[in-house]
Parts: structure tokens; C-alpha cells; sequence
């Protein structure tokens, strides 16, 4: 096959030729890519900045889509209620969930691995006091959890990732603390603990890495599980602010208009919000089958 | 002692392998000729059983013997068609009392499998079902072939555990699997692998998980057994010491393919194949105290890659230039071979027995 | 374990915001709010409003809703029937059809059934539950105009509750809803029992049974079926909890009148009371559901029940 056929494929080569070889992964990866860039380059390629009310005209709200609007250009997608194109509304609206999704995962991520690790590791009272606070957090459900903290700190971007953050770090953390745990007992351990480095190193540089596959496996899960949530948040009028509408406050300020025909305010930001989380757990999807030692074929 | 070309309709004209155990012309139980199954795997296709042919009788123990990876398990899975994807039979027969299994419709399969011909695995614990009691497991295994009432059942099933040599029967049909220990565990296998009394029974390294008191238990147990139910056993094992104990006839396995074959005494105290000599020769028992044990150099070659010609040549102390062709297979009964330098053969030239 | 709750609780719902603002409007004189701040007794150290609250909780009273004027415990029984009725249609519904789908997707995971099945779970599962609904609104409601797009429909009284499965009415108004809730958990069924029967096909312990000659249908449905239901209803359990909660959102979209719809209401209004109430009982719930799947478990699990005992 390659001419180098003499270099040894290293595991996150391999991990890529494999995922290559799934064509509905690949497409969805490819799907997920160019939602990235419409979003990145979003304030470019929009007629209308959504968010400025300056430029919103009332005159041409709830518009069907291909209608040419009072500023002169043609409203692809159509408007919503207060006169948004929405198809400039669509693209901001997946900057928003993108930005919360990953930052919220992101930050869950941290912390739930941090102190699963943390717990796993030290063992004792601490991991006693640790888990006992991730169990009975892990029992509620997480949405409400987010309903009610998203209520209680008000609207915005952060209090939003605030709420989605405090709703899934938990299952980071079990997973971390169930990685942890095991590696702890293995030699390498042992072995690294014997050497004047200090624990903390040996956790971050030793044992972190090891208890990354499981961990990856729960991430891919809760990015997808945060842009639902925050959309369902949107939607039932908490999360983001009225004057900067996500995808679900798009789709909720549609949902009346939906029984007297005018479709469009709340499909095409649904079907936005759709394509991005199928195409986010189809690439999970696959991400998950390949690191699962138990399904090697 | 010796009836070559034997004229019974079932066998096959140009194989004249004998039973090796007693005079007489009887046709065989099972049939294997020219068995093949392939995997196929990200590094290539592997040949896990490679042409593979042999008999067994009535009433006799056959021992198959090889390192792991010689495909010997293989063999075992194939013969009751058991291979799952991603591997697959690509040609052979196996005929069971003259039926051809290989090709067979799956629920005439069925049929036979457990009532004709049955299979003890490895282990124990993964092969029960830990959330089902010993008895219902009994039940399931008894009504896949018949019908028979609570009251017949829990006498048949009293009954095998009886035979297994397992105490206080009652109890232990009310038991789960992880309450048992290792070897309770075993014979609770066995006994439904005998439990609709099939003329063959193949055990897949039934005591190699065991300790090794066990062991020596249950190989005196299924002596006994075999003995009185007139079943025919394949005994498969890497260990050639427990099943030199058991078997009247060794089957030598390597990279998939059958190297020698015969009676077991023979084959113990004059092999023809090197390897044969040097499995025997790595035996524990036979290292003299205070020296290191005798190994086989090298290792196992991986069945994707196997070297041209005999699979052994590579770690072979007389291998030549012409260990590259393939070596035929040289019957001389009861015994059979496939080296182009055996072992041994000047003394089998003396006396033949 | 509740008494750590019920302080977060309260301290979470009461202690944010100024919960007097809620109840009367800022032009009142400042006579009338100081008198309503003594009768609810707002004026009062926080702790000493704690304990207050738990002396009531005690027998039951979990004070009155604000904006509904009435005992807040009676206000959550009256709704909860309506909850209950859509909620056990949906867990019922989607454990009745999504085992069986996923174990057949996971006993011939090439087949084209199957793939399809996986296919569409995939939309189930990661489709926001309120996009369905709006879809199946929009469907069956708007375009097909046969299923009505929202409210309750009539009930008949049973036990001194009101009922409304009982009418064909009822019943129609609670379809989509119900479906709605179950789609999530069908889903989600439907990949675990794919998973694990998979899994346990390719077990030493189904070779043995195939070895014996057992039939594809006994080995499905004695040894399969009884070896996944213990991580399936574990999972199941765990996520009863959610579906509760994803009944705020259905019943929302549907103008469901029960308890999801109650809370949703209550927040935005900011009705105290109520919130706090719900989420205790929620935790409540909780508890027990944990509790009920732990015996489960130990139930489906031999290997656990003799660990118990000794």
C-alpha cells in the first residue's frame, strides 16, 4: 500500500485510517466540519447581524422563504416574528450552540476528570466524600438539575454554561474515578510512586493519560448531550436572552406560528440543530465502537 | 492387525487409516477429510485448520494434540459448526454416522447437536449460564430434544450428575454456577454434554482451567464414563501428559495442519515428526533434575503468514532445502506422518508393532 | 440523605432573589408589604425560616402556592395524575416494543431491519424531545389534522381521581404526548439491548447452548434475554427519573396539565413554594427508584444475592 511501508503506524494513525474506513462516519464528520466553518465565518457571510434590534424590521416579519426584504436582500430562510432573517439567525444560532456545547463540555470535562482522578486515586475518606457527592448528584436527572439552576442564575451565555457544566460534570467523574481506580492498583504505578516524583505529577502524567479512552468516550457523548440541553433550556425560555436567540429560541418563538401554516420559523432551525447532533453522535459513534476493546472484530 | 484396503461401503478407498485398537473392520463414527476453516483478519486471511483428515471410532479416545494455535479448538468448532464470523469452512467434509455435516440445514443440525455429538468447553464459568440454575440449564439442554415431563427430567438430570461423580445431587440442581467450585462447575458440563446420551462427545481442554488434583480426578471419571456409555471421546489438549493417560490414539496438530498420527504408545516412544519429538521432549517429566527444561526454538508462526512448505521448518533442527515443498502425507498403519526427514523411521523398520 | 437535601433545596430556592418581590406589586404602600413579610414570615433569619419549614414538612404541609393560593401538596396531587397516565404509557410502551427490536438489531446486526432500526434509534436518541414534539405536532396534528395538538381530554373519575384514559377522547389526547416521552427511552433501549445481546451472542456460554442443540429462539430468550436484563434495567431505572423530567418538556409543548407543566410555570413565576415541594418529592423519588433498582439487581443477579447473604 505506502511506499513506507518499513514505519510503524502509530495508534492515533491507525485510530484515523480505521475511522476513514466507516463512510457514514466520515460524512458525518464532514457535515460537522462545514457547520463549524459556516459558523466561524458567520458574521461574513450573513446579510443581517441577528442580534443588533437596529437592524430588525418589523414590517418584514414572519415573511416566507425567498422573499425579498425592505433592506433589499433576499431572505433565503425566510423571517421570524420580529423580522429576522433567519437564515443569519440559524448560522448565529449555531455559533451559540457550539460555543456553549464545547466550553461546557470542555469545562466538565476538567473538572469531572480532575476530581474523579483526584477521588480514584487518593482513596479513602476522601474518595468516600467525593463519590458520595457525584452519586446522589448522578441520581437527579440532569436536566433538572439545568432547569432549575439556569432559573435560579438568571439568563446569559454563562450562567447558561454555569448550569450545563454543574448538570454533567458528575458523569466525567464517575468515569474518571472508575479509570483511576484501576490503574492505581496496576504496577506502573507502583512504580512511578517509588521515583521522587512528586503524586501529583505521577496522576497528570501517568495515570491522566491512560484513563483518556474511557473519558473520550463520555465527552463525545456529553457535547451532544449540551447542545440538546442548552437548546431545551432555550427553548423553555431560560438560557439565552431574547435579544441573542439561540437555535431553541428561535424554534420556540416559531412554535406558535407552526398551527397557522408559517412552517419555517421553527423548522429550518430545528433541522439546523438536528443535522448538528446526529452528526455529532455519528462521529461519536464511531469514535466509541474503536476505542471499545470488546467489540474487536 | 493390519487390513488396509478395507472393503466396508463407507470408508474411502484411498484413505486406509485403522482404528489402531482392535482387529476389526467396523466403518468409522466420524469422518473428517480435507477440513479447512479460514478467518479472516485486518492482516490477512489465517488458515486456522488447513486440510486437516482423520477418523474416529466407535467407543475409542482420540487425543488431538498442539500448542495453542494450532488450530486443534478450531477443529472442534468446525466439526459441530460452530465457527462464527468472521471465520468460515471453505472445504471438507465431516460426515457423522454417514450423515455430511458440513452444509448441513441448520435445524436438521440441530438435531444432532447434543443428541449424536456434543461439546465440553474450557471453561466452566463463562460456559454456564451464571443466572440460570444448574437444573434449568439441564432442562434446556433436555428439551431441545424432546419432550419430556418435570418429573422425567429431574430424574435424568439426578441421574448425570450422578454419573459425573458429583455428591448430594439434590442440592446442587437448585445451585448456581458460582456457588460451585472449578471442578463441580466442569462436571456439571459434562454431564449435560452426556445428558442425551450422544455417540461422540468432543471436550475442547475440559481441565485445563482445573487444579491439578482435579484434573487427575476427572480424567479417571470420564475413563470410567466413556467406558460405560460406549461413547467415543476427542480429547483436545496442549498438555500431552493427561492426555497420554486417556487417549488410545494421538492426533499431532501444527499451524493448522495434521503432522502425525497413531496409536499412543508408539507415537510417545518413537515419534516421526520432530516436533512431536520436541513437545515430548519439553514435557516436565522429561527434564532431568537440576537442568533446564528443553524448549522448542522459536516460536509459533502467525497463521497469516505461514512459511511455504512444512509450517515447522523454520524451527526445525533437520529442515533442508527441499522443507520448502510441501511434505506428503506418508501412511504406513496405524500410523501416519507429514516430514520430509522423519524421525525414528529406521527403528520402525525392526519392529513394527 | 433527605434532610441534606431538603437544606439545599431550600436554601437554593429560598436564599436566591427576594422571594417578597414575587408576591406583590413594588407600588404597594410600604405598610401593607411590611405586613405581608410578617404573615409569611420573610422576616425571620433564614435558619429560623428553615426550621419552620421542617416543623411543617413533618405533617405534610408544604405551605401554600403563591400564585395558586391553595396547599401546595394538594395542588401537586391533583396534577399528578395526568403526569402519571403519560409517563407509564410511554416507560411501558418503550420497554414492550424496544427490547425486542434491540435484540433482534443486535442478533443480526447486518441486516438491513437492523441497520434501519439503528438508524432511526440514532434520531430518537439525539434529537432534543421537544423537536419531536413539534414534529409530531406538526405531522400529525397540523398536516394529517388526525390527533389533537394539545391539552387534555376528558376524564372520567376512578377513585376519586381524574381519569382520562378511560375515554376514547382521552386517549387521543394522550397519544402524542406519550409518544413523545417514550421515543427517548425507546431509543435508548433499543441500543442497549442491541449492545448487550451482541455481546452475549458471542459468549462461551451460547456456543455451549448451540453445542447442545438448543434452538436460536430458547437461546434468545432464555439465555440472552435474562443475561441483558440486569445492565437493562438498571439503566431503565436510573432513567425513570429522567423521563419525569422530560415530562416538563413534553407536557409543555402539549399543554399537558400535569405536574412538568406545573413546575415550568412555577418557575417563571417564581412560586417558591411550589418548586420547592417538587423537587423534594423528585428527590424523594428518586430515592426510592435507586433503592427499588438495587433489589432489582440483586434480584436478576444471583452472583450478588449470595455476596449479600454472606
Amino acid at each position: 500500500m505506502s511506499a513506507n511501508s518499513l514505519a510503524v503506524e502509530t495508534p492515533f494513525r491507525g485510530f484515523l485510517r480505521e475511522f476513514a474506513q466507516d463512510r457514514v462516519a466520515v460524512v458525518a464528520f464532514l457535515v460537522l466540519a462545514l457547520i463549524v466553518l459556516l459558523a466561524l465565518l458567520a458574521p461574513w457571510i450573513t446579510p443581517q447581524d441577528p442580534y443588533d434590534l437596529s437592524n430588525l424590521v418589523l414590517m418584514d416579519a414572519r415573511r416566507p422563504p425567498g422573499y425579498v426584504g425592505s433592506k433589499g436582500f433576499t431572505h433565503w430562510l425566510g423571517t421570524d416574528s420580529q423580522g429576522r432573517d433567519l437564515y443569519s439567525g440559524i448560522l448565529y444560532g449555531l455559533r451559540i450552540s457550539l460555543q456553549v456545547g464545547l466550553m461546557a463540555g470542555a469545562i466538565a470535562f476538567g473538572i469531572g476528570a480532575s476530581l474523579g482522578t483526584l477521588a480514584g486515586f487518593a482513596g479513602g475518606r476522601v474518595e468516600a466524600l467525593i463519590m458520595r457527592i457525584i452519586d446522589l448528584q448522578l441520581s437527579f436527572p440532569a436536566i433538572l438539575l439545568a432547569l432549575v439552576l439556569s432559573a435560579l442564575l438568571g439568563q446569559g451565555k454563562w450562567p447558561l454554561i454555569a448550569a450545563l457544566v454543574t448538570a454533567q460534570y458528575a458523569y466525567f467523574a464517575r468515569t474518571a474515578h472508575g479509570a483511576a481506580s484501576a490503574e492505581r492498583s496496576k504496577d506502573y504505578v507502583e512504580a512511578a510512586l517509588s521515583t521522587p516524583l512528586s503524586s501529583v505529577r505521577v496522576v497528570f502524567r501517568h495515570v491522566l493519560p491512560n484513563c483518556l479512552p474511557p473519558l473520550i468516550v463520555v465527552a463525545t457523548v456529553q457535547v451532544a448531550n449540551s447542545i440538546a440541553l442548552e437548546a431545551t433550556l432555550s427553548f423553555l425560555g431560560l438560557g439565552m436572552p431574547v435579544s441573542e436567540p439561540s437555535l431553541g429560541m428561535l424554534i420556540a418563538n416559531g412554535f406558535q406560528y407552526m398551527l397557522s401554516g408559517r412552517y419555517w420559523i421553527s423548522i429550518y432551525p430545528g433541522i439546523a440543530l438536528i443535522v448538528l447532533i446526529v452528526a455529532i453522535n455519528l462521529v461519536g459513534d464511531q469514535i466509541r465502537d474503536q476505542l471499545n476493546p470488546r467489540l474487536k472484530r | 492387525m493390519s487390513s488396509p484396503k478395507n472393503s466396508l461401503s463407507k470408508s474411502e478407498p484411498q484413505f486406509s487409516l485403522h482404528n489402531g485398537t482392535t482387529t476389526g473392520v467396523t466403518a468409522p463414527l466420524l469422518q473428517v477429510r480435507d477440513l479447512a476453516t479460514e478467518f479472516a483478519t485486518r492482516s490477512g486471511v489465517a488458515r486456522a485448520v488447513d486440510g486437516v483428515s482423520f477418523n474416529v471410532f466407535a467407543g475409542e479416545i482420540v487425543g488431538l494434540v498442539g500448542e495453542s494455535g494450532s488450530g486443534k479448538s478450531v477443529t472442534g468448532y468446525s466439526i459441530l459448526g460452530l465457527i462464527d464470523l468472521p471465520g468460515r469452512i471453505t472445504k471438507g467434509s465431516v460426515r457423522l454416522e454417514g450423515q455430511e455435516l458440513i452444509g448441513m440445514a441448520r435445524h436438521q443440525l440441530r438435531t444432532l447437536r447434543g443428541r449424536r455429538i456434543a461439546m465440553v468447553f474450557q471453561d466452566p464459568m463463562s460456559t454456564l449460564n451464571p443466572v440460570l440454575t444448574v437444573f434449568a440449564q439441564m432442562r434446556l439442554a433436555m428439551l431441545a430434544h424432546g419432550r419430556p415431563d418435570d418429573a422425567q427430567m429431574r430424574a435424568r438430570a439426578l441421574e448425570a450428575l450422578g454419573k459425573v461423580g458429583i455428591p448430594d445431587p439434590e442440592r446442587r440442581l437448585e445451585a448456581y454456577p458460582h456457588e460451585l467450585s472449578g471442578g463441580m462447575r466442569q462436571r456439571v458440563a459434562i454431564a449435560i454434554a452426556f445428558l442425551n446420551q450422544p455417540a461422540l462427545v468432543i471436550c475442547d481442554e475440559p481441565t485445563t482451567a482445573l487444579d491439578v488434583s482435579i484434573q487427575a480426578q476427572i480424567l479417571v471419571e470420564m475413563k470410567t464414563l466413556v467406558r460405560e456409555a460406549g461413547v467415543s471421546l476427542v480429547w483436545i489438549s496442549h498438555d500431552l501428559a493427561t492426555v497420554s493417560v486417556l487417549a488410545s490414539r494421538l492426533l499431532v496438530m501444527y499451524a493448522g495442519r495434521l503432522i502425525e498420527e497413531g496409536p499412543t504408545a508408539e507415537v510417545l516412544s518413537r515419534p516421526r515428526h520432530p516436533y512431536t519429538q520436541g513437545l515430548i521432549d519439553s514435557l516436565p517429566s522429561r527434564a532431568a533434575p537440576g537442568r533446564d527444561l528443553v524448549q522448542i526454538p522459536g516460536s509459533t508462526p502467525a497463521l497469516t503468514s505461514l512459511p511455504s512448505g512444512c509450517a515447522f521448518r523454520e524451527r526445525c533442527a533437520h529442515a533442508t532445502a527441499i522443507c520448502s515443498t510441501a511434505p506428503v502425507q506418508t501412511i504406513e498403519s496405524p500410523r501416519t506422518w507429514s516430514c520430509h526427514h522423519p524421525l525414528n523411521t529406521h527403528v520402525a523398520a525392526e519392529n513394527d508393532l | 440523605m433527605m434532610l441534606v437535601i431538603s437544606a439545599l433545596v431550600f436554601i437554593g430556592v429560598y436564599a436566591v432573589g427576594n422571594p417578597i418581590d414575587v408576591m406583590i406589586s413594588p407600588d404597594v404602600t410600604q405598610e401593607i408589604r411590611e405586613q405581608t413579610i410578617r404573615a409569611y414570615g420573610f422576616d425571620l433569619p433564614l435558619w429560623q425560616q428553615y426550621g419552620i419549614f421542617l416543623q411543617r414538612l413533618i405533617t405534610g404541609d408544604f405551605g401554600r402556592s403563591f400564585v395558586y393560593n391553595m396547599p401546595v401538596l394538594d395542588l401537586i396531587m391533583s396534577r399528578l395524575p395526568a403526569t402519571l397516565e403519560i409517563t407509564l404509557i410511554a416507560v411501558v410502551g418503550a420497554a414492550l416494543l424496544g427490547v425486542p427490536l434491540g435484540m433482534f438489531a443486535g442478533y443480526a446486526p447486518n441486516s438491513f431491519a437492523a441497520r434501519a432500526i439503528m438508524g432511526v434509534s440514532v434520531l430518537g436518541f439525539s434529537v432534543p424531545s421537544f423537536w419531536i414534539g413539534l414534529v409530531l405536532i406538526f405531522v400529525f396534528a397540523v398536516n394529517l389534522g388526525l390527533l389533537p395538538a394539545g391539552g387534555r381530554g376528558e376524564t372520567v373519575m376512578l377513585f376519586g381521581v381524574e381519569w382520562s384514559f378511560l375515554t376514547v377522547n382521552g386517549l387521543m389526547h394522550m397519544l402524542l404526548p406519550a409518544v413523545n416521552l417514550a421515543l427517548f427511552k425507546l431509543a435508548l433501549l433499543i441500543r442497549l439491548a442491541r449492545a448487550g445481546t451482541r455481546e452475549v451472542m458471542l459468549t462461551d456460554t451460547v456456543r455451549f447452548a448451540r453445542a447442545a442443540g438448543e434452538s436460536e429462539w430458547t437461546i434468545l430468550r432464555h439465555h440472552v434475554l435474562r443475561l441483558i436484563a440486569i445492565p437493562l434495567v438498571t439503566v431503565f431505572g436510573l432513567e425513570l427519573g429522567s423521563t419525569l423530567a422530560f415530562a416538563v418538556v413534553t407536557e409543555t409543548i402539549f399543554s399537558w396539565p400535569g405536574v412538568g407543566k406545573l413546575i415550568i410555570d412555577s418557575i417563571s413565576v417564581l412560586d417558591r413554594p411550589v418548586m420547592v415541594a417538587y423537587l423534594m418529592l423528585v428527590s424523594l423519588l428518586f430515592i426510592t427508584i435507586n433503592l427499588t433498582v438495587d433489589i432489582a439487581y440483586a434480584a436478576l443477579d444471583p452472583r450478588l444475592r449470595a455476596r449479600k447473604s454472606s
